[in-house]
């Protein structure tokens, strides 16, 4: 076994690992980026139910119910940013730091009927945190300017999306 | 004595010590002078004594409730259990910091203790390199995060601790994950000396290795520690959530483990050299970006740069410093680094080739998942996020030639080997793995799942069976097998352990992701089953703890009609910090846990209903029993003879000191 052929097994075998690593990556990527979404952009282009999706946005103020599909309970509520809501369901025990009013993230699938099913419901653990998107949205809209200090308390906003939604 | 200021001149003190250290011996090297070189050692100890008592006094202000530091009024209440008052110090970002320098610290002071045979010259270089990168982070820590600020007016009591990590097992974790992050600085340091010395042979290797094992070992527990904490604390049933911070520590875990590996080669046949040299810079490289960037959410959210961005400003330009600078030496001059030992494609150095080049694929693999969304949201704009399925699909067929190549590669033999003779010695492996397989089929659902099953039987079988070969079981006595035990030097057993431990860990693994669960809402007395148990809830009562509010959730787990065990589920109200925390209740016999949560109550009076999340978790303590294994494994190869430093040299020197 020469210097240069023990080169060649050492590139091949590199290569062959490299390769499929690669490979693996990019098929992975294909099927498994998971897209952030507000729920404006939700509403305008809703994604196809097969597609997993992280909604994110605020927890709109009194929207929270449960129901019980045959003892199975099911958490309702509606995830707001200030433009457009969406219904999300979710069965199972919602985070410790989950509140009306402040900011959710639920990873799931938008079904045919414009709701959301979650998979899982994740509660930001920094609660003056706020999803970029989210942030985006309000600036747009006119409803806060960062340059002013502060977002506005989250229950305000939502409740006055609430009523301009109808809810 | 211990106030906040002398711990604030302390932390000056170190700093410029350290500075010292980084320069001396450099000069001292660079100009042949013995007396300069040998100052290191004495600068080490004393950076590390300076930085031992500026710690000390953190912990003091902490301990006391000095309420005038800011950094204690942040963290600490008087009403908080003096254990949590301790760990707390290192649970905020600039007491996290100085425990991540003092560990450093310790390291150079280790080195200069345990180094005594190294060469002068490069025990010289590498404390200098030591001495520079502690020297950086303690400023950092002094110019950015001054974990020793006072505030005025000083409040009369401070804002407590997040209940979550009021834990003994988040208490110790950071500690020892640090040690494991920062115990791969002395590797970088051993790599950035011999590159600047221009050799690197056998005995380099000899003494880079114990280094690399130890902090391996650290890193190993570390990282199983901080699993096992989400899984019973967190109560979401789930270990492993590939979230930036977890990727962080499994990512130089993974180059760390090539590391160890490689540097086997170097040692015993003296190839792989630059490789070596390239994996330790690596593995610090990716601590420290590890550690940094991502648990300071650099990386996550330009929320958190945009906050402080001296911070963000001064941590980039450290990496860029320590890591754009060794790989710049390295790519100036590793060319003068070359391999002698020559081996086949098929033989020992041949399978830790396949070994390096597997894990650092799925290193790059997990990397690329890590980093990619951050990048994406910065260039493009788009939020995306990658989870499980991704590093699911991406990662485990790369493992699977890994567990195959690890039970033939501690069977086949250095240099060349006759594959149809290292096949003979694996056979009972083999057969044992067969019935693994069939074993898999029956429990196990899925086939990646039921392949690595088998393989990490596979690897524990070849394992044993080749500790079993060495010690010469049915060719020799008893009393032959007993003197064989005895001389079979421990770092080979520390291997078998090792690789038996990784092979717990995957069939822990495997066995989870049988894992079943179930979301009830029952009245009190109400039966649920799940997976062949019947769990009933008995009774729901209120107590008021130390500082907050809980409800006891009782339930029954009944197999067969026979009672298996009671669980108590908790939910906790922390009124002071208004925030809730969970209290799983687990029970384990090593097979399965059963494992229950209790969440909201509804309804009042006979209409109460409680939401409970029930799970049964096939061989999961298996996954952290396997790290410690392995942990294990690579302390017992610690205490090889030939491992400790220079042993040899050592017995030869008092032979000539006799004569």
């Amino acid at each position: 076994m020469t210097r240069k052929t023990r080169r060649l097994w050492i590139v091949i075998a590199c290569l062959a690992c490299v390769g499929s690593a690669a490979a693996l990556t990019l098929r992975a990527f294909s099927s498994n980026i998971v897209f952030f979404m507000a729920p404006s952009q939700v509403k305008a282009n809703p994604p196809s139910p097969d597609r997993t999706i992280r909604l994110g946005g605020m927890v709109m103020a009194g929207s929270l119910h449960r129901i019980n599909e045959n003892g199975t309970p099911v958490n309702a509520f509606q995830v707001t940013d200030g433009q457009a809501a969406v219904e999300v369901h979710y069965t199972g025990i919602l985070p410790d730091l989950f509140r009306e009013g402040q900011s959710v993230v639920a990873l799931g699938t938008v079904q045919k009927d414009g709701g959301f099913t979650a998979s899982e419901v994740l509660a930001k653990h920094d609660e003056t945190y706020m999803p970029k998107e989210v942030a985006d949205e309000l600036k747009r809209t006119g409803k806060w300017d960062p340059r002013f200090g502060k977002a506005p308390d989250a229950s305000s906003w939502d409740t006055m999306t609430a009523k301009k939604a109808g809810g | 004595m211990f106030g906040p200021e002398q711990g604030h001149f302390a932390l000056a003190l170190a700093c410029v010590l350290a500075l010292v250290q980084f320069a001396v011996p450099l000069w001292g090297a660079n100009r042949r002078d013995a007396r300069l070189v040998g100052l290191a050692p004495y600068l080490a100890v004393s950076q590390l004594l300076a930085l031992g008592y500026s710690f000390l006094c953190l912990v003091m202000c902490a301990v006391s409730d000095d309420f005038s530091v800011q950094n204690v009024a942040a963290n600490s209440a008087v009403s908080k259990p003096l254990l949590y008052k301790i760990t707390g110090v290192w649970g905020n970002h600039e007491g996290s910091v100085l425990l991540w320098t003092l560990i450093l610290a310790v390291c150079g002071g280790a080195v200069s203790l345990f180094g005594r045979n190294l060469p002068d010259i490069l025990r010289g270089r590498v404390l200098a390199i030591l001495g520079g990168v502690s020297a950086g982070f303690q400023m950092f820590c002094l110019l950015t995060s001054d974990p020793f600020e006072r505030v005025f007016p000083a409040p009369m009591d401070g804002q407590g601790m997040n209940p979550l990590l009021q834990d003994p097992g988040l208490a110790f974790h950071p500690p020892i994950l640090y040690t494991g992050y920062v115990g791969f600085a002395v590797p970088f340091a051993f790599a950035v000396a011999a590159l600047i010395e221009g050799r690197v042979d056998a005995a380099w290797g000899r003494w880079v290795r114990p280094w690399a094992v130890a902090a391996w070992c650290f890193l190993t527990c570390g990282i199983a520690l901080g699993s096992w904490w989400s899984y019973y604390v967190l109560g979401w049933g789930g270990y492993w959530f590939w979230d930036p911070v977890e990727n962080a520590s499994l990512i130089p875990w993974l180059t760390g483990t090539a590391l160890v590996h490689s540097a086997i080669v170097v040692e015993k046949r003296e190839g792989l050299k630059i490789w070596t040299v390239l994996l330790a810079i690596a593995t610090f490289s990716f601590s420290l970006s590890g550690t940094f960037l991502v648990r300071s959410g650099i990386l996550n959210s330009v929320h958190a740069f945009a906050n402080d961005p001296a911070r963000g400003v001064f941590i980039l330009a450290l990496l860029a410093i320590v890591i754009g600078g060794s790989l710049a030496l390295f790519a100036w001059r590793a060319p003068s680094l070359t391999s002698t030992g020559l081996f086949s494609p098929v033989s020992r150095e041949g399978s830790l080739v396949l070994n390096n080049i597997l894990l650092c694929s799925i290193c790059a693999v997990v990397v690329t998942g890590t980093m990619y969304p951050p990048f994406m949201q910065l260039l493009a704009g788009r939020t995306i996020s990658v989870g499980k399925p991704f590093f699911d699909a991406a990662t485990i067929p790369l493992t699977l030639p890994l567990l195959l190549a690890m039970g033939i590669g501690t069977a086949l033999p250095w240099k060349r080997a006759q594959l149809a003779r290292t096949f003979s010695h694996l056979y009972a492996a083999a057969g044992i793995a067969a019935i693994g397989l069939a074993l898999c089929f029956w429990k196990l659902s899925g086939i990646l799942p039921i392949a690595c099953g088998a393989l990490a039987i596979w690897v524990i079988a070849a394992s044993v069976s080749d500790v079993l070969r060495r010690v010469g079981i049915g060719h020799t006595s008893a009393q032959g097998v007993w003197e064989r035990m005895k001389n079979l030097p421990r770092s080979s057993w520390g291997a078998a352990l090792a690789h038996i431990g990784a092979g717990i860990t995957i069939l822990g693994l495997c066995g989870m992701s049988q894992a079943e669960h179930a979301i009830v809402e029952v009245h009190i007395g109400e039966t649920r089953s799940l997976a062949g148990d019947d769990w009933t809830l008995l009774d729901v009562h209120d107590y008021i703890g130390p500082n907050y509010k809980a409800m006891q959730a009782d339930i029954a787990i009944r197999h067969n009609g026979k009672l298996v065990t009671i669980l108590h589920p908790e939910k906790r109200d922390f009124t002071t910090q208004s925030q809730t925390t969970t209290e799983v209740a687990i029970h384990t016999n090593f097979i399965t846990d059963l494992y229950g949560v209790v969440g909201d109550r509804h309804g009042t009076g006979k209409d109460t209903t409680y939401v409970l999340r029930l799970h049964r978790n096939p061989l999961a303590p298996w996954m952290w029993l396997g790290g410690l294994v392995m942990a294990i494994g690579g302390a017992f190869s610690l205490s090889d003879r030939r491992m400790r430093i220079g042993a040899p040299k050592r017995a030869a020197a008092r032979n000539m000191a006799r004569a």
